[in-house]
């Protein structure tokens, strides 16, 4: 956590591991929380201007919105403790308004905060080893992994210690404390990508090589916002031992040349693609070369203790069918749904992956009550290790439960509204806060995702159509991920009033693809005509075994612009 | 007096809570309905430096004119859907905000 704290000595690979800080890391964030409560106090009394405390809050996760201040909390690789969920139900009933947003970047948002109670929410956040740096700010943010580390079945290796490793090297970096913009990283471990590697600033996967030692693939570049790019692969097998060293040489490279005189090109993907990738290759491995890299050596030692803090659950011996959840299954067609959508296989014999959706019929995608959150911790105590995860789809994981439990399990987060078997289809929709919250939006984007939810609340259908990502942003700033949507809506304000345009064709995993506009902008009432008549388009012309985004593929995005267009030959403008 | 195509009032946010105010005749004022009103270009350029003397003294962030339209009874409402919704609450939470405070007030 406090490798680069220039008032402590280096420790460049020494990892407090997940969430069990060790007394360094909690004496930083502990110093950290008395810094901004001092700060605070000199904002209230006057003695800093915005201007000047703005850059402190930034820092500490605390922006401004439109009705509140937001505090923006880390949920380090999207792994939680149920403590520390229950910490985040007490601080949402003690100083916010009883519920949280869970965002794509495995974060949790708080929208009502006073400026006066941050310091104390920091405080307790700081008890159970949690906090807020590093959330915003043109810094390394929050290292982000695939949601099922560790208990995937496709997986090479657990990508969170090597995210640990990253947290460890980017936190308190001071070289890398004012980059031109801000940074992402996520790491997945798999075969199959959860982390949306490839529009990331950087993009890790672990890959073995062909003498079997595990190393990174490297992709940089990647990213949303109002120019998307597809990251691009900067080095196809990097060993362990070089990881910090490459990073630090890459991200020197991009505080130097990376652009500072316009925001909106300063992110390394616009450096990517202005440098030329192999242009930029030469220059990250001739800085490679020439660094001191004794700082980031590689200690394997260290890195096996760190990994020993992510190591198997202390799981029971079992059978891999279970007959009391195939009772369960073949008596109760509800709960049969349920394990059909929400339950993914584990690598441990006799247990699952559970997805908990945040997407209720017309709920608002990410939002979590204080009592859900207390409900989850409660079924992570019950039935899952006290384990729970975070996922860039605005999901909850319970990453390891007996397959005997399924049934119980479901009627407990059935009982607090949480069992809504959808996750992967049509209504589990990513969506930002939009203009219902966010100071920076051109338009709404919860009410679209509220009226598709709602419009395809048979979740027999939506299990008809199968696998579809629909996501939103309210502003060109994706962070709804719109571009990577196989259906993206993205809401501007056109003469005054709000309007949606509509994208196809959008694949955030591995075969990444940016989606294309099928149209003109549509208003709010039309939005769930057009996915209907997408949909319908797909059920009619769908192969055998095709999803939604192959169906894109092989007809081309003609023929499915021409279906949305159906309704509208009216001249109502679609 | 230069005219204005709008009346005009100035919303702003509170320093220490972070809600929605609008400067009144007497200060800061978290119902909009108090707002002060500027009719021309004068009144609205001394509602906004009143305003920016708030900012600088600390009281406020983010201090801005915003063009509305005056209703029989005299309240002002914003022309932009954008401050509409700052003085309503999130309109995916109408348990939440100005409009919850106002319902729970006096049945407005
Ligand atoms: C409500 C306050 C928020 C503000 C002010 C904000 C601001 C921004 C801005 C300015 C960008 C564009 C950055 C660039 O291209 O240089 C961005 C991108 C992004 N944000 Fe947000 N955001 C907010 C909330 C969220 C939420 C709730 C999520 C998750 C649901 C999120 C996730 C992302 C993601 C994934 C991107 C695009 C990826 C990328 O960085 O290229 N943000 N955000
Ligand atoms: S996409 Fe735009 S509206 Fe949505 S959260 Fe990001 S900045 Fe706000």
């Amino acid at each position: 956590m406090t490798a680069h704290d220039p008032t402590l000595p280096p420790r460049p690979n020494s990892a407090p591991i997940g969430y069990a800080y060790d007394e360094y890391d909690r004496a930083f964030v502990r110093e950290r929380v008395a810094e901004f409560r001092g700060q605070v106090e000199r904002r209230l009394a006057g003695a800093l201007t915005e201007d000047e405390f703005r850059p402190f809050r930034l820092m500490n996760g605390l922006y401004l919105q439109l009705h509140a201040y937001m505090l923006r909390v880390a949920i380090p690789y999207g792994t939680l403790t149920s403590r520390q969920m229950r910490q985040l139900a007490h601080i949402a009933d003690t100083w916010d308004k009883g519920y949280g947003h869970f965002t794509t970047r495995q974060n949790l948002q708080f929208n009502w905060p006073r400026l006066v109670d941050v310091p104390d929410i920091l405080e307790a956040l700081a008890d159970v080893d949690m906090h807020a740096i590093q959330t915003s700010g043109n810094c390394i943010r929050n290292v982000t992994a695939d949601h099922f580390a560790g208990v995937a079945a496709d997986e090479i290796e657990d990508p969170r210690p090597t995210a640990e490793f990253l947290r460890q090297w980017s936190s308190a970096h001071a070289e890398f404390s004012f980059l031109p913009r801000k940074f992402k990283i996520a790491v997945t471990g798999a075969e199959h990508d959860r982390a949306a590697v490839k529009v990331h600033d950087i993009g890790l996967r672990v890959v073995k090589n062909a003498a079997g030692d595990i190393g990174y693939e490297v992709i940089v570049g990647g990213g949303l916002g109002r120019t998307p790019f597809i990251g691009k692969l900067l080095r196809e097998f990097l060993p362990r031992a070089e990881l910090l060293a490459y990073l630090e040489a890459i991200l020197r490279v991009y505080n130097r040349f990376g652009r500072r005189d316009n925001k909106y090109k300063a992110r390394i993907k616009i450096l990517v693609h202005e440098t030329g990738l192999d242009e930029l290759r030469a220059q990250v491995e001739a800085e490679f070369a020439a660094m001191d890299r004794a700082p980031f050596a590689y200690d394997s030692e260290e890195f096996a203790r760190v990994a020993a803090f992510f190591g198997t659950a202390p799981y029971d011996e079992l059978p891999e069918r279970s007959e009391a959840f195939e009772k369960a299954k073949a008596d109760d067609a509800a709960f049969a749904a349920f394990a059909a959508v929400n339950v993914a296989p584990h690598r441990a014999s006799g247990y699952a992956i559970v997805t908990v959706s945040l997407k209720p019929i017309g709920g608002i995608p990410g939002d979590a009550t204080a009592a859900q959150m207390r409900a989850l911790a409660d079924a992570a105590d019950a039935y899952g290790f006290g384990e729970l995860r975070v996922s860039h789809e605005q999901n909850i994981i319970l990453p390891h439960v007996r397959k005997d439990d399924l049934h119980a399990l479901w009627r407990d987060l059935d009982a607090v509204g949480l069992a809504t078997a959808n996750a992967g289809l049509i209504s589990d929709i990513i969506s930002c806060p939009g203009l219902d919250y966010c100071a920076l939006a051109t338009a709404r984007s919860i009410p679209i995702a509220q009226a598709i939810s709602k419009r395809f609340a048979d979740l027999e259908r939506q299990r008809r159509i199968g696998q579809l990502g629909v996501k939103i942003s309210g502003c060109i700033n994706a962070c709804g991920h719109h571009h990577v949507g196989a259906i993206g809506i993205l809401g501007l304000e056109k003469k005054g009033v709000e309007s949606y345009q509509v994208t196809l064709g959008g694949d955030p995993t591995l075969d990444a693809s940016i989606g294309e506009l099928i149209g003109p902008g549509v208003s709010a009432e039309e939005v769930p005509d057009v996915i209907e008549n997408l949909v319908e388009f797909y059920l009619a012309e769908r192969c055998e075994g095709e999803r939604f985004i192959d169906t894109v593929r092989r007809l081309g995005h003609k023929r499915f612009k021409e279906s949305a267009r159906r309704e509208g030959e009216d001249g109502s403008g679609i | 007096m230069a005219a204005l195509r709008h009346p005009q009032i100035v919303i702003a946010s509170d320093l220490a809570q972070g809600d929605v105010v609008v400067l009144g005749a007497a200060g800061w004022e978290r119902d909009h309905l108090r707002a002060k009103i500027a009719y021309d270009g004068e009144a609205a350029a001394a509602l906004k430096a009143a305003a920016d003397a708030e900012v600088a003294a600390n009281r406020v962030v983010d201090a801005y004119l915003v063009d509305v339209a005056i209703a029989a009874d005299g309240a002002p409402t914003p022309l932009h859907f954008r401050e509409q919704f700052r003085f309503a609450g999130p309109s995916v939470r109408p348990d939440l905000g100005k409009q919850a405070e106002r319902r729970e007030g006096d049945g407005r």
